[in-house]
C-alpha cells in the first residue's frame, strides 16, 4: 500500500525531483520493497531567536535569562518565516545551542527556581526512576517538543538524567542535563509539521492536531502552544471546526495577539537590517544604535496601538499622525516631547506638519532604507514595492555603464533628483528605476536618520512624486497614495497568509485570496483582527500539499 | 635530555614555587619544549603544524595601479602596496588571473568571491577553507574560525558576511564582536595547554553525554519527513557530531605550546563600518585568531575585512559606492578616494601579517608556518570587472612555499591559485574548479 501510494505522489507531482532510496523495510503486502521518497513541502522550520526566548519564557517563566547568540537567519521571498524552512545549523550553530541550552537549563535547576519549577525533593540520590522527575521530564518535554514525548524518548532522558546525575553527584544536574538535551534537539529547534493523510487518492493531507496547533500558535502568539492549546490537540477537539474556531477565537482575544503581531511586522518590514545599520556618526551625531531600537519600537507601537487596541483600517498606517515618541526620537524630529528620558510619550503630528505619511515617514523607515552617509530614494522606493506592495523589482544587471552617473559634487547635480536623472533617461537603466525612484524622490525631505530638511547642498529638494499613474507632492501625497493603492492592502494579506502558512502562495491560493480574502478583508474595513481569523479559519490554513507519507 | 626527566623539572619548578598546592600556572615559553631542530614539539614528536587562513576584501584594487611592473622574483613592490613592504619576499603577488562565468549570470560582488574561495560561479562547492580544514581540523577544538568586523551588509547577495560554506545551505557564520570571539575561544570552556594540572572537567563529560542523546531518536525522527527535510536534518547531525569532537577533544589533556599565551580580554568596542572603528575591531579580532592558532584551539582562520561598505568619518559616500561614481581625477589618473581605501585596507591585510610575525615559533614565527590566502570579488570595481582579480598569498606554509615572486598570468582562471594552496596543505587535489576554470596545473614557483 506504500508502494502504490507513493508513486501516486511521483507522479502526481510531474516535476523531476531528486530521487533517492528512502526506506527498505516490509509493508502491508509482507513484502520487502525500496521507496523513493517524495520531496514533500518543507516541514521542518527553524524556531526564530524570538520564538525561542518566548517559548522558554512561556514554560519557564520570563525571568530566566534566555539571551543568546544564534545563528543568522534566512529571508526568502521577502519573509524570514519563509526562510525557517530552508535554514541548516552549522557546527558553530549546534555550539550557540548548546550553550544556550546548557544556560537555560541551568537555571530552571538552580535553587532560586527548582522548587517552583520542579518540586522534587533533592534527598533522594541517584536513581532517577521516581515518579517526581519522571513527571516533571514528561511535562516539561510535551511543553518544549509540542507533543507528548513518545516512550522511546522519555527513556533517552530518563536515561540521561540518570547518567548526568552520576557523573556530577546531583539529583538535579541531571535533570539539567535531560533539559539542556532537549532544548538542543531538532523536537525542539524544530518546528515539525507532520501531515495526516486525508485521502490517498489525491496529493492532499493536512496538518495532524499538533502540528496544527503549533502553526496557529506561533502565528497568532509567536510562541509554542500553551498547556490548553495542547490539551485541545491531544484530545481530537482542534479537529472539529468547532473545536479550532474556539482556539482561534481564544488566542486572538488574548492580550498574546500583541507579541504575535509586533513578530509579524518585524518581519514584514524588515527590521532585522536594524543590527547591522550603520551611520556616519561625523554628518549625523544624533544616531546611534539605541536610536534604532527607539525608531523600531515607534513604529511597532504606532501599529499595534492603530490595528489592535483600536481596530483601525490597516491603510490609515500611511496617513496616521499619532506616534510614540521618546526624548532621542523628538529630538531627530524636531519636536518637543514629554516623555522623560528612555520613557515613550504619545505624540500627534499637526495637519500641517510634512511628517504626515505615518509609518513611511518614521525614522524606521527612511533610516533603514538608506545609505550610511546619505538618503536614497531608489531604496526606499524598492523597499514601498517590495514590502509594501508586493512588487518585485529586479537586481541591477551586472553590466552597468556607471560611466553615466553624474560626478556628486558637480554643482548641478546637489540633489538626489538630478544626480538620479540618468536613471529615468537611460533606457536600459529606466525599466526598473522608474518603478523605484518616483516613489522614492517623494521622501527626499527626510535624511538618512529620519531628521526633516528642506535643502540638499543648498538646492531646494522637490518632493513630488509618482505611484502607479497618481502624481502628488511630498511625504504625505505619497502617504495618500499608498492609502489609495488597492495593491496596498492585497499584499499585507498577501503576507500574512503566507506568514501563517509558511510558504509562498501557489496559483490555487492566489486565486483564493483574489477572490475570497481580498474582499472579505475589505468587508472587514480592513481590520487586522478578522484579517487573522480569515487565515487561521481558511482551508489553507492547515493544508498540506503533496505530503510525505510515513 | 629524556621527556621524563623534563617533566619531572617542571613539577619540580611549580612546587618549589607554590608550596605542593596544586596550580595552573602558564608557564613561559621554554626552548625544552622543542626538538633540537625546533621544528616539532617534544612532548609529542609531531610537527608543528602548518596553518592556513584567508583574508577577504571587497572591491578589487584598480588594475594598473598595485601590479608589479616585470614578473618574478625581484619583483618591484609599487607604491599603492607599500604597506606590504616589510614582507615583499614573504609574498606572492598573483596578476592576471581571472573569473570565467560560463554562460551563468554575473552577481556582482559574488561571482568572483565564489570563484576564488570555492573554483566556481555558483554557490554549490565547499569552500577552499573547509576543505583544507576538513583535513587538518580534526584533532583541534574549533575546526575553523570565521570573523568579519561587521555584520553590515556589503555590496554582495551573499546574506551573510563569510566566504566559509560547506555546501549552498551550510554556511559557517562569521562573529563580528571581539568579546564574543574572545569569549568563544578563551572563556570559561578554555583549556590552557601550558597550564600544568589538568583534570577532565565533569561538566564537559555530562556535555559529552547530552549531545551523545541527541542522536538517539534520529531514526523515528527521519522517517517522518521528505527527502530535502532530511538532508537538512542530516546536517544537523552532522554539526551535533562536530562539537562532540569538540568535547572529546577538550576531555584530553593538550600537549604543551611554548607558543602559547593568553591574550588581553577586548573592552566592549563599537561596531560599525566607519574605517576607524573597522580597523580597531579586525585588530582585536585577528590578536585572538593569531592567539588562537598559537594555542592550537584551530589551524584554520577565515577574516571576512570587508564586502565594501566602509566609510569615512564625515563622507556621505562608502568605498562600494565611490568605485561606481567616483570619476577618474583628470592629473592622478585614477579614483583618488578610492586608491584611499585600497591602501586602507592593505594596511590592515599588514597588520595581520605582523601580527602573525610576531609570535615566535622555535626559530620561525607563525607567519612562517601559515599560509594566508588574500583575494578579493573584482578587478576593477567600477565595472564590476571580473578579470585580474587581486590575489596576494602570504606566509611560508610551514616551509612548503616560497616568496618573493610576482607571477604575471594571462588568461588563467583564478583557480590555479587555489589548487596550488590546497596541494601545498596536503589536500590531494587533481584538480580543482568548475567549467573553464577546471585547472589542474600548479603554480610551480610558488611551491618548494
Amino acid at each position: 500500500m506504500y508502494l502504490a501510494v507513493a508513486m501516486l505522489f511521483a507522479s502526481a507531482t510531474g516535476r523531476a525531483q531528486s530521487q533517492e532510496p528512502f526506506f527498505t523495510g516490509t509493508v502491508h503486502t509482507g513484502q520487502s520493497v525500496s521507496v523513493t521518497a517524495p520531496v514533500g513541502p518543507p516541514a521542518l522550520r527553524l524556531l526564530t531567536a524570538s520564538q525561542y526566548k518566548a517559548t522558554v519564557a512561556d514554560i519557564f517563566g520570563s525571568d530566566i535569562n534566555a539571551d543568546g547568540d544564534l545563528p543568522p537567519e534566512i529571508r526568502k521571498d521577502g519573509l524570514l518565516a519563509l526562510g525557517s524552512a530552508q535554514t541548516t545549523i552549522a557546527p558553530t550553530g549546534i555550539e550557540e545551542y548548546a550553550l544556550l541550552a546548557h544556560k537555560v537549563a541551568a537555571q530552571v535547576i538552580d535553587e532560586k527556581h527548582r522548587n517552583n519549577l520542579i518540586g522534587c525533593a533533592p534527598s533522594v540520590p541517584l536513581k532517577i526512576t521516581d515518579s517526581c522527575t519522571k513527571g516533571f521530564i514528561a511535562t516539561a518535554g510535551r511543553l518544549l517538543y509540542r507533543r507528548p514525548l513518545t516512550s522511546g524518548e522519555l527513556k533517552t532522558q530518563l536515561e540521561l538524567a540518570q547518567k548526568g546525575a552520576g557523573i556530577l553527584k546531583d539529583r538535579y544536574a541531571g535533570i539539567g542535563a535531560s533539559l539542556t538535551n532537549m532544548l538542543s534537539s531538532p523536537q525542539f529547534l524544530y518546528r515539525w509539521e507532520n501531515p495526516r493523510v486525508i485521502r490517498s487518492t489525491s496529493n492532499e493531507g493536512e496538518l495532524d492536531s499538533y502540528s496544527a496547533a503549533q502553526r496557529l500558535s506561533f502565528f497568532l502568539w509567536n510562541s509554542a502552544p500553551d498547556a490548553e492549546l495542547l490539551s485541545a490537540a491531544q484530545s481530537g477537539k482542534l479537529d472539529t471546526s468547532s473545536g479550532w474556531n474556539r482556539q482561534v477565537d481564544r488566542l486572538l482575544a488574548s492580550p498574546r495577539l500583541e507579541l504575535g503581531l509586533r513578530a509579524y511586522f518585524e518581519d514584514m518590514l524588515g527590521f532585522d537590517g536594524f543590527k547591522s545599520l550603520s551611520k556616519d556618526l561625523v554628518l549625523y551625531p544624533k544616531y546611534s544604535s539605541i536610536l534604532g531600537v527607539d525608531a523600531k519600537e515607534e513604529t511597532l507601537r504606532t501599529i499595534i496601538d492603530l490595528l489592535l487596541r483600536n481596530g483601525g483600517d490597516y491603510r490609515d498606517l500611511f496617513i496616521v499622525k499619532d506616534t510614540f515618541l521618546t526624548k532621542r526620537l523628538g529630538a531627530v524630529y524636531g519636536v518637543p516631547t514629554e516623555a522623560a528620558s528612555d520613557t515613550w510619550a504619545p505624540f500627534k503630528f499637526s495637519d500641517r506638519d510634512p511628517r504626515g505619511a505615518g509609518i513611511l515617514t518614521h525614522a524606521s523607515f527612511v533610516a533603514l532604507h538608506s545609505h550610511p552617509g546619505r538618503s536614497s530614494a531608489t531604496i526606499r522606493g524598492r523597499a514601498i514595492r517590495e514590502l509594501l506592495l508586493c512588487q518585485k523589482v529586479p537586481d541591477p544587471p551586472g553590466n552597468v555603464n556607471f560611466n553615466l552617473v553624474q560626478d556628486t559634487s558637480n554643482p548641478l547635480y546637489r540633489t538626489a533628483r538630478q544626480r538620479l536623472q540618468v536613471h529615468a533617461t537611460e533606457p536600459m537603466c529606466a525599466g526598473c528605476h522608474k518603478l523605484t525612484d518616483p516613489v522614492g524622490l517623494s521622501l527626499e525631505n527626510f535624511d538618512t536618520i529620519g531628521a526633516h530638511r528642506t535643502e540638499e547642498n543648498g538646492a531646494v529638494i522637490d518632493a513630488s512624486g509618482q505611484l502607479d499613474g497618481v502624481k502628488f507632492e511630498g511625504a504625505n501625497g505619497l502617504g495618500k497614495a499608498m492609502h489609495d493603492s488597492p495593491a496596498a492592502t492585497a499584499c499585507v494579506a498577501e503576507k500574512l497568509y503566507e506568514y501563517g502558512v509558511g510558504h509562498s502562495v501557489n496559483k490555487a491560493e492566489r486565486e483564493w485570496l483574489k477572490t475570497n480574502l481580498g474582499p472579505s478583508f475589505e468587508q472587514e474595513g480592513y481590520r487586522i483582527v478578522p484579517l487573522l481569523r480569515l487565515i487561521a479559519m481558511s482551508p489553507g490554513f492547515r493544508a498540506v500539499v503533496n505530503p510525505v507519507i510515513r | 635530555m629524556r621527556i621524563a626527566t623534563k617533566l619531572a623539572n617542571r613539577r619540580k619548578v611549580l612546587k618549589g614555587i607554590l608550596g605542593s598546592a596544586v596550580v595552573t600556572v602558564a608557564l613561559p615559553m621554554l626552548d625544552c619544549f622543542l626538538t633540537s631542530n625546533g621544528n616539532a614539539l617534544a612532548a609529542t614528536g609531531s610537527e608543528i603544524p602548518v596553518r592556513f587562513g584567508t583574508w577577504y576584501w571587497g572591491c578589487g584594487l584598480r588594475p594598473g595601479r598595485w601590479e608589479p611592473v616585470k614578473p618574478g622574483a625581484g619583483y618591484e613592490m609599487r607604491e599603492h602596496l607599500r604597506s606590504l613592504a616589510p614582507f615583499k619576499d614573504r609574498i606572492n603577488i598573483l596578476s592576471g588571473l581571472d573569473v570565467s562565468l560560463d554562460g551563468n549570470p554575473a552577481r556582482v560582488h559574488w561571482s568572483g568571491t565564489r570563484a576564488c574561495s570555492a573554483g566556481e560561479v555558483l554557490d554549490n562547492a565547499p569552500s577552499i577553507d573547509t576543505i583544507i580544514s576538513g583535513l587538518i581540523g580534526n584533532s583541534t577544538r574549533f575546526r575553523s574560525l570565521e570573523a568579519s568586523t561587521s555584520e553590515a551588509k556589503g555590496a554582495a547577495a551573499n546574506t551573510v558576511n563569510s566566504i566559509s560554506r560547506i555546501n549552498s545551505a551550510l554556511i559557517n557564520p562569521p562573529e563580528a564582536s571581539p568579546t564574543a570571539l574572545y569569549t568563544r575561544i578563551f572563556g570559561p570552556e578554555f583549556h590552557d595547554p601550558n597550564a600544568a594540572e589538568f583534570r577532565p572537567n565533569p561538566n564537559l563529560m555530562v556535555k559529552k553525554s547530552v549531545l551523545s542523546a541527541i542522536k538517539e531518536d534520529a531514526d523515528a525522527l527521519k522517517r517522518q519527513i521528505g527527502a530535502n527535510d532530511r538532508q537538512r536534518l542530516d546536517e544537523y547531525f552532522t554539526s551535533v557530531r562536530e562539537i562532540e569532537r569538540q568535547v572529546d577533544l577538550q576531555l584530553v589533556k593538550p600537549a604543551p605550546l611554548p607558543s602559547c599565551t593568553m591574550p588581553t580580554q577586548p573592552h566592549e568596542t563599537p561596531e560599525g563600518t566607519e574605517v576607524d572603528t573597522v580597523s580597531t575591531n579586525h585588530a582585536l579580532l585577528i590578536n585572538l585568531l593569531v592567539h588562537a592558532f598559537a594555542c592550537d584551539q584551530t589551524r584554520v582562520l577565515n577574516m571576512y575585512f570587508t564586502g565594501g561598505e566602509l566609510h569615512k568619518s564625515g563622507d556621505p559616500t562608502t568605498h562600494h559606492t565611490n568605485t561606481h561614481e567616483e570619476p577618474i581625477d583628470e592629473r592622478a589618473g585614477y579614483q583618488v578616494k578610492v586608491a584611499w581605501y585600497e591602501e586602507y585596507i592593505m594596511d590592515n591585510f599588514a597588520a595581520l601579517l605582523k601580527a602573525l610575525d610576531g609570535v615566535k615559533e622555535g626559530d620561525k614565527t607563525l607567519l612562517d608556518r601559515t599560509l594566508i590566502y588574500a583575494f578579493s570579488d573584482h578587478g576593477l570595481a567600477q565595472s564590476h570587472g571580473l578579470q585580474n582579480i587581486p590575489i596576494i598569498l602570504a606566509g611560508g606554509a610551514g616551509g612548503r612555499m616560497k616568496g618573493g615572486n610576482h607571477i604575471a598570468f594571462r588568461g588563467e582562471p583564478v583557480t590555479r591559485a587555489g589548487l596550488t594552496i590546497q596541494r601545498i596543505m596536503g589536500v590531494n587535489a587533481e584538480s580543482w574548479g568548475t567549467g573553464s576554470m577546471k585547472t589542474s596545473d600548479s603554480i610551480s614557483e610558488i611551491v618548494a
